[in-house]
């Protein structure tokens, strides 16, 4: 089993080989990946890098052309999605939202909303809430079953600087409470660099990994984002000196502006 | 003794069926009890248009079932469960979702009509499917509508959390080990239930009416998705209720006069709503 490859750490996802295909557009060619215990990877690269497929397919919501994906037994995982419209003609309050699909007591629901910094919203419409207050929501609705693994797709979309800033330190301190493993995908190049354990820069396939310092130095990283300082100044310009090893197509073409603002 | 109480209450029970207005009564709450879960759904998945398809297609059923003396509703069932999956497959596929609703919610009418019109020896009147013709319910068809709105009350219950966490999210769902897909099926099976039951009761045409509007006027004061859904239930047996009553009263046609009570009742909330929110402030 490679969930307990070595006793120091516990492996909680191994992905090997995953190619997806869109249609004609190969999204994910030959990915591998893992994460384990207690650690936060982030996952970076330009729009259409498939960094939204590669969470999906986790999470199950996508079938993988091939290559497997190993979890570790009884593994929770909490999931935070990039895009979450609730329609306006659906009355759900914050406490029923964390009530879906299992159904929760006050107190846990109240413990949830506390443990994100959102208490005594529970009784709000989503449809009410602020952009701020319902990434939070999302977040509790996400760690209602304690997770072991915490899946966010670009947490922070739609958050101003310092909103952004707050739900980063939500998430540090969430993973400092409960011990469990931080899988996301961001944006943020200067959050990622310094709150990663690792991070993965993928553009359809893994074009580097490592820790924030290996990847903010490799070539191909600086390729995709820039050459700016340790990826702080990064430009987040998508240059056309670097190869690509696979059969991708031009959704990722250069000239795209990535940058957060 | 006893047991021949009993018997006599029972039997009693029975013989009010034998008035065609109590029938009548019963087949409209029946209706509006299935209808209402499903129309919160409709409404909050924005099916409106595929509830029409649905249920236009259920014409086309009605004249297959007459031509080939099956029952009336298992013809409705076929085929308006045909139309919701064929419907649910290719906007899956990518096509524009309201081309392919406008293309196979008229044909399914249109061929529906002239496939009727084709039947010889059958004296039909069209406008009973089309608009409903609830003062001819018979018994059986009391124990159609309300076995086939017991299943759908069943179904929604059932897969009430399920459905809901599809319906806000699919990637929640799945990453909850919850097939949306698989909701969204049962859902279409239970539209198509509702349909069939309904045909007899507001017509085809306006069936939709009576998924969404209880549960549109629901909404304006729920403060939660099952008091919308219990809220939409009591709306619509109100409106099947006072647009009987208006039928009876001033001799107007009944399905028509049921849906015209819930529009009203719509109104009304709303306005209630309104007042109410503006006190508030």
């Amino acid at each position: 089993m490679p969930n307990l490859r070595c006793g120091c750490h516990m492996r909680l996802v191994t992905i090997n080989g995953l190619s997806v295909k869109h249609g004609n557009h190969q999204a994910l060619a030959n990915v591998a990946l893992t994460v384990d215990k207690g650690e936060i990877v982030t996952i970076v690269g330009p729009n259409g890098s498939g960094k939204s497929t590669l969470l999906r397919c986790i999470i199950g919501a996508m079938t993988p052309d091939s290559g497997t994906i190993l979890k570790a037994a009884g593994m929770r995982m909490g999931y935070v999605p990039q895009k979450l419209a609730i329609d306006a003609t659906m009355p759900l309050t914050a406490a029923r939202f964390l009530s879906l699909p299992k159904r929760r007591d006050r107190m846990h629901i109240q413990e949830a909303l506390q443990q994100v910094g959102a208490d005594g919203l529970q009784d709000r419409p989503m449809a009410g809430l602020s952009g701020g207050q319902f990434q939070r929501v999302l977040l509790a609705r996400a760690l209602m079953d304690k997770p072991d693994l915490l899946i966010l797709d670009e947490p922070t979309t739609g958050l101003d600087q310092p909103g952004s800033a707050d739900l980063y330190t939500q998430i540090e301190h969430v993973r400092r409470d409960s011990g469990a493993a931080i899988l996301m995908v961001s944006h943020e190049l200067h959050v990622v660099m310094s709150a990663s354990d690792r991070v993965v820069c993928l553009n359809g396939h893994v074009c580097c990994h490592g820790t924030p310092e290996i990847v903010a130095s490799a070539p191909e990283y600086r390729a995709l984002f820039g050459t700016g300082t340790h990826g702080a100044l990064a430009l987040y310009r998508h240059e056309h000196d670097h190869h690509h090893h696979h059969d991708h197509d031009d959704a990722h073409d250069c000239g795209h502006d990535h940058g957060p603002h | 003794m006893t047991t021949r109480m009993i018997v006599d209450t029972i039997t009693d029970l029975i013989d009010m069926f034998d008035d065609f207005l109590i029938r009548a009564l019963f087949a409209g709450v029946g209706v509006a009890l299935a209808a209402a879960p499903l129309g919160c759904f409709v409404v909050w998945r924005r099916m409106a248009y595929f509830g029409d398809a649905t249920a236009h297609a259920a014409i086309l059923g009605v004249a297959l079932s007459l031509g080939f003396g099956v029952s009336i509703f298992l013809g409705a069932l076929g085929v308006a469960l045909a139309m919701a999956l064929t419907v649910s497959n290719l906007s899956e596929r990518g096509y524009g979702v309201d081309t392919i609703l406008g293309v196979l919610a008229h044909s399914a009418l249109a061929f529906g009509l002239v496939a009727v019109s084709f039947l010889q020896g059958v004296r039909l009147d069209l406008n009973a499917y089309l608009f409903g013709d609830i003062l001819a319910v018979s018994k059986s068809d009391l124990l159609v509508i309300w076995s086939g709105a017991a299943l759908v009350v069943g179904l929604m219950i059932w897969r009430w959390q399920a459905l809901l966490t599809s319906t806000v999210n699919r990637g929640l769902a799945y990453a909850s080990g919850i097939n949306p897909k698989r909701e969204q099926q049962l859902m279409t099976l239970g539209l198509a239930i509702v349909v069939a039951v309904a045909i007899k009761v507001v017509g085809a045409l306006l069936i939709v009416a009576m998924l969404i509007i209880p549960a549109a006027a629901a909404r304006a004061v729920a403060r939660s998705p099952e008091a919308m859904a219990f809220g939409a239930a009591g709306i619509g047996a109100l409106a099947a209720v006072g647009g009987l009553g208006m039928s009876y009263q001033m001799d107007t046609p009944a399905g028509p006069s049921i849906v015209c009570a819930a529009s009203v009742l719509f109104l009304a909330f709303n306005l209630v709503a309104r007042v109410m929110l503006k006190d508030a402030r």
